[in-house]
């Protein structure tokens, strides 16, 4: 079993570009809540948040507060420099979660602080904040408590 | 009678145009093809096709692009091309090589051209494609990925891959296969670039860099460029070579696939694919072919597991059976079912965005492949599972 710990991905990708339509999501983040948008005609979720709704094509969009169950979906583990500046960040694991309660839409982030031999699909994950530089909180994700735990063991 | 069916049929490209010349540069190693430049590189290739063909450059009036193409005009400047007539370019990166060729095809038969080159080209003196996706703009879009330190294309697929290893039992055991057959292959290709042997204890000992993905099931970072010219059947008669004829090529997707892996919301079903799916349906159907007809494959293999997902979406066996497939050595030269990659590949003989492909499958439809094939009648290609579009294209003898 690999027991190395996820860390941080390298804090030089930390940059956010943001436009009228992603910008709730990232002001949301700031304030360390996590915002999925749905159309506010026919309630379809989309992420990342785009101009039209893919079913109805409006464009009235509105933000939902998250706080259901989050699943891994998939990952994979980062073991190797390839850019100047990783290597202090190694291993690192970008991941894709799945919220069950808001019609499995999926987010790209990264899983963390969790024992990376413990890692497999499927598992319920748990939000945390990270702020990987001033002013920039993003969501990332850790294994739930009972995981958690028998780290820290 | 299905009207539109039949009227679709008598659309198709299918035998209105012929590739009659094929060149390339050496392949270097990523940006040992210094002091060379890009275009002088694209350039090399496109004389050499068409001496290939026996052309000259002022007989071309076309060119059919895909990742952003080449300046045409600067083309036409320092090569002596008096006048063009069709110059256009797929969206899209990668996934257009093989579509690249039915730009040119569509171009012919309409009229519009009548030798028209295609051409791909990497210089990575400034930026190695391993890392290329950390060197993408920030735009809102990136956003969505490019905090998490996905670095490299490479980096991302292995999303893609452990899926289906998660879902389907696919074992790196199987990646294993797919690049030490690309090795076995480029062995006794002069012009790849690996040549060594490589075991299945080099493949496990290799470093892993993007977990599932390790050193060996991530493409070749190369320098050098491939061009191919087209023109009429008429005229492909009275060439130098044995002419090939485009049977078909499709490029597009669908919606359910569209910016893939900057995306990542593909319905489960075909998240772990290539996202060929709906090009590989309308290639077989526009060629009257079925994968069954196929004799080799020239796979766009960046990574090895997406060589496995267009195996599936490509119909050679059922989705998730991709792996137990190459187990049971039906990608090998020597005696295999669907002999794949024959030159190496992008795995092992040299990356030149897909554009090394066409040229072995035009290579072993004349007969003069480095691993010439017993039999190739009908050879399929394949763009670079990526963002839509992805494209395919199937070639046979004349």
């Amino acid at each position: 079993m690999d027991q190395r710990i996820a860390k941080r991905p390298p804090a030089q990708f930390a940059s956010v570009s943001r436009d009228k339509w992603t910008e709730p999501f990232w002001s949301a983040a700031a304030k360390r809540e996590l915002h999925l948008s749905r159309c506010s005609d026919c309630g379809r979720f989309r992420m990342p948040p785009t101009p039209f709704c893919p079913a109805c094509r409006s464009q009235r969009i509105e933000w939902v507060h998250y706080r259901g169950p989050a699943i891994l979906y998939s990952f994979t583990i980062v073991d190797r420099a390839i850019v100047a500046g990783m290597e202090e960040s190694l291993p690192y694991v970008p991941a894709i979660v799945e919220f069950p309660d808001a019609q499995n839409v999926r987010l790209i982030t990264n899983l963390v602080d969790c024992m990376i031999g413990e890692i497999e699909i499927g598992m319920r994950v748990q939000l945390i904040w990270s702020e990987a530089t001033e002013g920039l909180v993003l969501p990332v994700f850790t294994l739930e408590a009972k995981s958690a735990e028998s780290i820290r063991q | 009678m299905n009207v539109s069916a039949s009227v679709s049929a008598q659309r198709t490209i299918k035998n209105k145009a012929a590739i009659v010349g094929v060149g390339a540069t050496p392949y270097y190693k990523r940006a040992e093809s210094d002091p060379q430049t890009l275009e002088e590189l694209v350039g090399k290739a496109i004389l050499a096709a068409l001496e290939d063909a026996g052309l000259a450059a002022e007989d071309v009036d076309g060119f059919a692009y895909f990742a952003g193409g080449f300046d045409t005009g600067y083309l036409m400047e320092t090569l002596g091309i008096p006048e063009v007539r069709f110059s256009a370019t797929l969206t899209g990166t990668g996934g257009g090589s093989a579509g690249s060729i039915g730009l040119a095809a569509s171009a012919i038969v309409s009229g519009s051209a009548d030798v028209v080159v295609c051409v791909g080209a990497n210089k990575q003196s400034v930026q190695r494609y391993g890392s290329i996706t950390s060197a993408y703009p920030a735009t809102p879009a990136n956003a969505f990925f490019g905090t998490t330190g996905l670095v490299g294309p490479g980096h991302i697929f292995a999303l893609l891959a452990r899926r289906h290893m998660h879902l389907y039992g696919t074992r790196r055991e199987h990646f294993a296969e797919v690049a030490l057959s690309a090795r076995a292959n480029a062995m006794s290709n002069p012009e790849a670039r690996m040549r060594k042997p490589m075991t299945r204890d080099d493949y496990f000992a290799a470093p892993m860099l993007a977990d599932p993905h390790c050193l060996f099931d991530f493409c070749l970072e190369t320098d050098g460029a491939v061009a191919v010219v087209l023109t009429t059947p008429d005229r492909a008669k009275d060439l130098r070579q044995r002419p090939v004829n485009v049977l078909a090529a499709a490029h597009g997707g669908a919606r359910e696939w569209g910016r893939s892996i900057y995306w990542m919301n593909m319905p489960d079903e075909v998240f772990a694919s290539s996202g060929h799916g709906a090009v590989a349906k309308r290639l077989y159907a526009d060629a009257g072919v079925e994968p069954g007809d196929i004799d080799c494959a020239q796979f766009y293999d960046h990574f090895t597991s997406q060589v496995i997902m267009q195996i599936e979406d490509y119909g050679f066996c059922a989705r998730g059976e991709g792996g137990p497939f190459v187990a049971e050595g039906n990608i090998r030269f020597d005696g295999g079912s669907l002999p794949i990659n024959t030159d190496g590949g992008q795995l092992s003989a040299g990356y030149v965005w897909g554009m090394t492909h066409v040229r072995e499958a035009v290579e072993q439809l004349r007969g003069t492949a480095c691993n010439q094939l017993a039999s190739a009648e009908l050879a399929l290609v394949t763009g670079g599972p990526s963002n839509l579009p992805v494209s395919g294209l199937i070639l046979a003898r004349s």
